[in-house]
């Protein structure tokens, strides 16, 4: 019966291979450890000791840093450190938020209209390309004056305003899969069409998206600064750094830092998921070994 | 005895090209096909490439919408079946694709893939029950049962296609269709999976219905073969007697086109000239009149049916009865070491013989 015992070797699974992939590359294990930094920095926020970011010291008021204000103090004497450990929280915040609505909204979309084609795909094809025709950034200040100024009104207008991106990129990507033979053999073997959708094609038209979510939460936190910096992101007193820069932008003669040290995290975090997501987009290509 | 699986007129227009002010092509990739297998025989389609065999096997199974015509199997209607009924011949009618590289989920351990029809056709039983299932299937078609922890791309080609065949039994099938299953394989390795659903075929009782282009292959393994050219069936009967006494012009000149060392000359040979007319673009009358060297002014504007000759052949040709006349070359000839070897391996695959392993590795630097 048996014709011809055949052996594989031993291979790693592939989440091992993975890993071993991304750790063998140096610039994603240097933005992986931006991102745990600032993330790091984000959760501790209430138990690190540094004074709270509201409070102001008219004693203190645009000093350079100095042992007792490591980053200084802003121009109504609050901890410039402080508010910047606090502000990480309002940029992480947006930026993953505002991407887990866009990829909750825009990948089931992607994926109906890609699967399913016809008039389905037609409605919500028409749809994206209306809102794509808006520049990224325009559409999303207009969406957070609409809805008003605030963090959360922010994250939800940054959300729908990358949405597009991910509907596109989604329904690219499973126009490429359903054509796959492995997609036939589900149908072949009477496969409902919803696991179909869950088990053949989420998997694999999974990983550019990972990449795009990656980088698009770099792009979020600068629309999240964006907005603030204009009055529609984080409301004061409470820290963000778009807002600080917005501020700090009046004072750039007499107290750089500032606006160097939220200009500086910005670029640094925007860095390390772009890094991250580079590094992503090659350890999960399961073609290269 | 009543056919397993019949087809009767099945026709596939695709359309092609068209726009806002441009009528709509389309390519004729089957028309008007009927066909009849019985339980328990393996039956081959063959033809060139284009022909539309592949379009075909994926109507018989369903995975593609006819555009006229009908398939039954078993009886039961397969063109307009839905919900229950699509489902239950899902589980009584697989498919084993060509390419094993590109027809297993690569996300999905082999556990899970071969396990999959038991989920959806066998839901009752348990996840333990259906572990043991997948290992001794495994086994069946000669893998181990701790592969089943394995991802498909650390497999070879050969191995691929046992996962797929391993796939295609879980729900215990009645009926298997395998569209070129070892077209994309190395040649010994094409022998052992051959071998391997030669096997299965006798022991489980399944009905094979393959298609593929090669014809040493045909000959060795399917009871039946019908011969396909440009969307129709032009002639069918049993491999012996379709081999021995072709009776179409194209069956004559696609079992002429085997290479042989030995006939440089090639005198008697039945020559094809020039290349397979479009399908979206038939000619009128018999399709093949433009390459045939018998063709008449009948053949140009009618249609040949096909008619049965006393022989058992069913052909669908204008002069079968005075082609028919003219001697086939004798095949006795010697072949190269390497084409008898080949053969030697397919003879032995059939007849069941136990096969050495050829050394299969994976291949692990596949085209990327």
């Amino acid at each position: 019966m048996v014709a011809a015992e055949t052996n594989a070797p031993d291979l790693p699974k592939p989440e091992n291979r993975v890993w071993k992939k991304f750790r063998s590359h140096k610039s994603a294990m240097l933005g992986g450890a931006l991102v745990v930094f600032f993330v790091a920095i984000a959760l501790l926020a209430p138990i690190l000791p540094i004074p709270d970011p509201a409070a102001t010291d008219w004693a203190a008021v645009r000093k350079a840093p100095s042992a007792a204000h490591w980053m200084g103090t802003d121009e109504i004497g609050r901890d410039v450190l402080s508010r910047m450990v606090w502000g990480a929280q309002a940029s992480l915040l947006a930026g993953v938020i505002s991407v887990a609505i866009a990829v909750a909204i825009g990948v089931p979309l992607g994926i109906v209209a890609g699967y399913f084609g016809g008039w389905t795909d037609a409605i919500i094809s028409r749809c994206t390309e209306a809102l794509l025709a808006a520049p990224f950034l325009i559409l999303a200040i207009a969406l957070a004056a609409f809805l008003g100024p605030s963090l959360t009104n922010a994250m939800i207008a940054i959300g729908i305003s990358a949405t597009p991106i991910f509907i596109r990129l989604t329904r690219g990507q499973v126009i490429n899969v359903k054509v796959e033979d492995y997609v036939d053999s589900a149908r072949a073997i009477g496969l409902p069409t919803r696991l179909i959708l869950s088990r053949y094609i989420l998997p694999n038209v999974l990983p550019p998206i990972l990449v795009q979510a990656t980088l698009t939460i770099a792009t979020a936190i600068i629309a999240e600064a964006s907005l603030s910096f204009l009055g529609l992101g984080q409301q004061p007193p409470a820290p963000s750094w778009g807002s600080m820069l917005n501020t700090a932008k009046n004072f750039l003669n007499q107290a750089p830092w500032m606006a160097m040290w939220p200009g500086l995290s910005i670029f640094l975090v925007v860095l390390g998921f772009n890094l991250l997501g580079d590094g992503l987009r090659d350890a999960l290509d399961p073609r290269e070994h | 005895m009543k056919p397993i699986l019949e087809a009767q007129n099945l026709v596939k227009h695709f359309p092609t090209g068209g726009g806002l002010f441009q009528k709509t092509g389309v390519v004729k990739a089957v028309d008007g096909v009927s066909i009849a297998v019985r339980p328990g025989e393996t039956f081959a389609i063959v033809g060139e490439s284009g022909c539309g065999k592949s379009t075909l096997a994926r109507l018989l199974t369903r995975l593609l919408d006819a555009t006229a015509g009908e398939v039954l199997f078993d009886g039961r209607q397969v063109t307009r079946a839905t919900g229950k009924a699509l489902s239950d011949l899902r589980r009584d009618v697989q498919f084993i694709f060509q390419d094993p590289f590109s027809s297993l989920n690569p996300r999905m351990s082999v556990g899970r893939l071969v396990g999959e029809p038991l989920e959806i056709h066998a839901p009752e039983t348990s996840k333990s029950e259906r572990q043991e299932e997948v290992a001794e299937l495994l086994t069946q078609v000669g893998l181990r049962p701790e592969h089943a922890d394995r991802y498909p791309h650390e497999f070879s080609g050969g191995q691929r296609q046992r996962i797929g065949i391993a796939r295609a039994l879980a729900s215990e099938p009645r009926l298997i269709i395998g569209d070129e299953p070892v077209s994309a394989l190395d040649v010994s390795v094409q022998a052992q999976v051959i071998n391997l659903l030669g096997d299965l075929g006798r022991d489980l009782g399944l009905t094979l219905v393959l298609i593929a282009h090669d014809l040493a292959v045909i000959r060795h393994m399917s009871d039946r073969v019908a011969v396909m050219y440009l969307g129709r069936i032009v002639e069918q009967a049993t491999a012996d007697a379709l081999f021995e006494r072709p009776r179409h012009p194209y069956t004559r000149a696609l079992l002429d086109a085997i290479p042989d060392p030995d006939d440089r000359g090639g005198a008697s040979r039945a020559r094809i000239e020039g290349e397979m007319p479009s399908p979206s673009a038939p000619p009128p009358g018999c399709a093949f009149h433009t390459r045939c060297p018998h063709a008449t002014e009948l053949c140009r504007t009618d249609v040949p049916a096909p008619e049965e000759t006393p022989d058992g052949h069913m052909t669908a040709c204008h002069h079968w009865r005075k082609i028919g006349a003219t001697p086939r070359r004798t095949t006795t000839r010697s072949r190269s070491p390497a084409a008898q070897a080949r053969l030697e391996l397919y003879r032995k695959a059939t007849e069941g013989a136990e096969i050495i392993p050829v050394a299969e590795t994976p291949d692990r630097e596949d085209p990327k």
